[in-house]
């Protein structure tokens, strides 16, 4: 696995290994902003990942003619052409979504997952593999701010993707959709993630020792 | 008159940058373990984000607009930016060694800071036709002194945070995020001000 990346291990390092919100904590302010409601968290995320496998694949593509010293720019030149066609897509197809996300959409450019997967990724290695680690690192964005609007919007209004799911006599916690619902919340998710991959790893080790006894 | 100081007090404290509309939160986050720091990038902050909101104005109304090229705004805005803060770090070096060596750490992180290009974009869309050129540089320092107040509040949490006896799983980022969740709480108290 050292000498030659696997397809799959960088895939899957996107979602678990790197995730860019629970791990790295990258991107964190679509995240916080956004997550209020499933539908809101999913198209963020489908969006993000549209610019970041396109990014990546163009930045790979390209990886040998640009110069190091103007990197950079270069970069952020191609990330905001894949933002705006994401905008103007969303502008004529999904106006509803494009309308309550609002600013965070220009504001894919400066999202430090998209730039920092290609600084630390498609620009050093293959194009299949920088799309492959475009793909995974997108959908393990996806995944966890699903999860985590998830959260708010069914402690904040008792639904999910807009469907009555809690009982009727749950009362709805509003400030879970207020923005110190969407620190707390993250913060708690981010302790049980913490505190089961410790667990994982743990147990783990004592296998290996077992085994080695 | 009174419009500008609508703006003020609902960049700093209303409409925080950070607090209440989530923009910003990065340097927030990994820039607030020492109340000096925070300051330092309080400032570099603010500096490149009251140009940033005059350039963007100008581009926008004498470039973008005039050659309906709008939908180039995000390219635009973005490379103006990075160029910006390239600009200030090599006039700062020349100029000001002192003030180089308090702001210079910052200046290349406040690229991807996405409250600059945040209160660019929403200088446009703010009210119909987007705001003139002295109520955007107004909104520009709003916002920076807004996001400046959070940051160094923070700061000061997190120092006041690093002494006490926090249990082992509280440690480091879950128990910032609840922190600042908590002080987000003391800003939504801002909001019937206007």
């Amino acid at each position: 696995m050292k000498k030659k990346k696997s397809m799959r291990s960088v895939f899957l390092n996107g979602i678990f290994g790197e995730n860019p919100i629970f791990r790295m904590l990258l991107g964190m302010c679509p995240t916080l902003a956004v997550s209020t409601a499933v539908f809101q968290g999913i198209g963020m995320g489908l969006a993000t990942t549209f610019v970041l496998v396109f990014s990546n694949l163009v930045i790979a593509l390209l990886r040998n003619i640009i110069p190091d010293k103007v990197r950079i720019p270069a970069f952020i030149v191609v990330i905001a052409t894949f933002v705006t066609i994401v905008d103007l897509m969303l502008k004529a197809f999904i106006p509803s979504l494009s309308q309550s996300l609002g600013i965070f959409i220009p504001l894919i450019v400066v999202n430090c997952i998209i730039f920092a997967r290609a600084e630390a990724f498609a620009s050093k290695n293959s194009v299949l593999l920088s799309v492959t680690d475009g793909l995974g690192m997108g959908l393990g964005f996806t995944v966890s701010i699903t999860l985590l609007s998830a959260c708010r919007e069914l402690l904040g209004n008792g639904t999910l993707l807009g469907a009555q799911v809690m009982p009727e006599t749950f009362q709805p916690m509003a400030i879970a959709l207020r923005p110190p619902g969407g620190f707390i919340m993250l913060g708690i998710l981010l302790l049980i993630i913490n505190a089961s991959s410790k667990a994982i790893v743990k147990r783990r080790e004592a296998k290996a020792k077992e085994a080695e006894l | 008159m009174s419009s500008l100081l609508l703006i003020i007090i609902a960049g700093v404290l209303v409409n925080n940058l950070v607090m209440s509309q989530f923009l910003g939160i990065c340097p927030f986050l990994g820039i607030s373990k020492k109340t000096e720091t925070a300051f330092g990038m309080g400032m570099a902050v603010t500096f490149v984000m009251v140009l940033a909101s005059v350039i963007t104005y100008l581009i926008r109304t004498y470039l973008l607009v005039p050659f309906s090229l709008e939908y180039m705004q995000t390219i635009a805005f973005i490379l103006v930016i990075a160029v910006l803060v390239q600009t200030v770090e090599m006039v700062l070096k020349k100029v000001s060694r002192a003030l180089y060596q308090a702001l210079g750490v910052y200046l290349p992180l406040i690229t991807t800071n996405c409250a600059v290009l945040g209160v660019a974009i929403s200088n446009t869309t703010a009210v119909e036709g987007g705001y003139d050129l002295l109520q955007s540089a107004v909104n520009g320092l709003a916002g920076a002194l807004g996001f400046t107040l959070a940051l160094v509040a923070f700061a000061a949490i997190r120092e006041k945070l690093a002494m006490n006896d926090l249990p082992k799983w509280m440690d480091g980022f879950p128990g910032a995020l609840i922190a600042a969740g908590l002080m987000a709480v003391a800003f939504q108290g801002f909001a019937g001000l206007i």
